[in-house]
């Protein structure tokens, strides 16, 4: 167990660079199969000392309903945004608001922080140095509250069941 | 290829082409640096992704072969987009760039630059 752990020291890291390698060359011969066995195994070796400890997975299935969930808004709030940007921008009330967060480590944080600048509409700033304020840019904020509870129910307590952190 | 695919790939790539000249557009038209912002991490996500699935679906049944590379496009769109617009952001605020007057909560701008708590926090 310990030599697999010291030569593989990141299994999941390891599988990913290696379909990340398979899909940049779009061939799955033996020859790009061997050399990115050896990369997927050399470059965690390499950046071991890099790496800090994250928080786990705990409910992958989860994580997949985010990601369908988050796509279709995106889709939806691109055309949304699109709608904003063509009308008169005059009316536009643009505002930041501090986003009180519930949810602790730097992955699920990073994670929500990605979310919010991907939906459109909505713009992570900044995060404060205690990890318990997010400051959000938003286009168009007629109501505060409104936007604080959409972000709460739809993307951080899924994110915090992901995590259960 | 026939018609109906040909129709569907002219109008995902009309789609994504609009998309991309909104976000253009929005740069133009927006009133300060912090709303400009908001439109092209906008052309990027569902823009983009229009014309990779366009492209996708035209190696599928030009070559009938499955070309996945624009999957790992869209991945590093979606992971360098928000990080570009966060950094772009934190710029603005050190910078003290001006943001337009009616921005609501704009003495947010003060403490979001030095990473500190909100004044009221206490509501």
């Amino acid at each position: 167990m310990s030599f697999v752990r010291s030569w593989l020291p990141r299994p999941f890291l390891s599988l990913v660079l290696l379909i990340v390698w398979l899909l940049m060359n779009n061939a799955f011969s033996l020859g790009q199969i061997l050399l990115g066995l050896i990369l997927a195994m050399g470059i965690p070796l390499l950046t071991e000392p890099l790496q800090t400890q994250q928080m786990a997975v705990k409910r992958p299935l989860k994580l997949i309903k985010y990601i369908m969930v988050l796509m279709w808004d995106i889709v939806v709030a691109n055309l949304a945004v699109a709608k904003l940007i063509l009308g008169p921008t005059k009316a536009l009330q643009p505002g930041f608001i501090a986003y009180p967060l519930n949810l602790t480590g730097d992955l699920p944080i990073t994670l929500l922080a990605s979310t919010i600048s991907l939906t459109p509409g909505t713009l992570s700033a900044e995060v404060s140095k205690d990890k318990e304020w997010l400051y959000i840019h938003a286009l168009d904020l007629p109501n505060e509250q409104a936007l604080i509870d959409e972000i709460k129910q739809r993307y951080e307590t899924p994110l915090k069941e992901i995590f259960q952190c | 290829m026939n018609f109906a695919i040909e129709l569907i790939l002219s109008l995902l790539l009309l789609l994504g082409g609009s998309l991309i000249l909104i976000g253009s557009l929005g740069l133009i038209r927006l009133p300060d640096v912090y709303t400009r912002l908001h439109a092209p991490t906008k052309a990027t996500t569902l823009g983009m992704g229009a014309i990779l699935i366009a492209s996708m679906l035209f190696t599928l049944f030009d070559q009938g072969s499955l070309s996945v590379q624009q999957l790992l496009i869209t991945l590093f769109l979606f992971i360098s987009a928000p990080l570009t617009g966060h950094l772009l952001a934190k710029t603005a605020m050190h910078q003290r760039l001006k943001q337009i007057d009616k921005t609501k909560n704009a003495d947010l701008i003060e403490v979001a630059r030095d990473r500190k708590a909100p004044n009221h926090s206490s509501d």
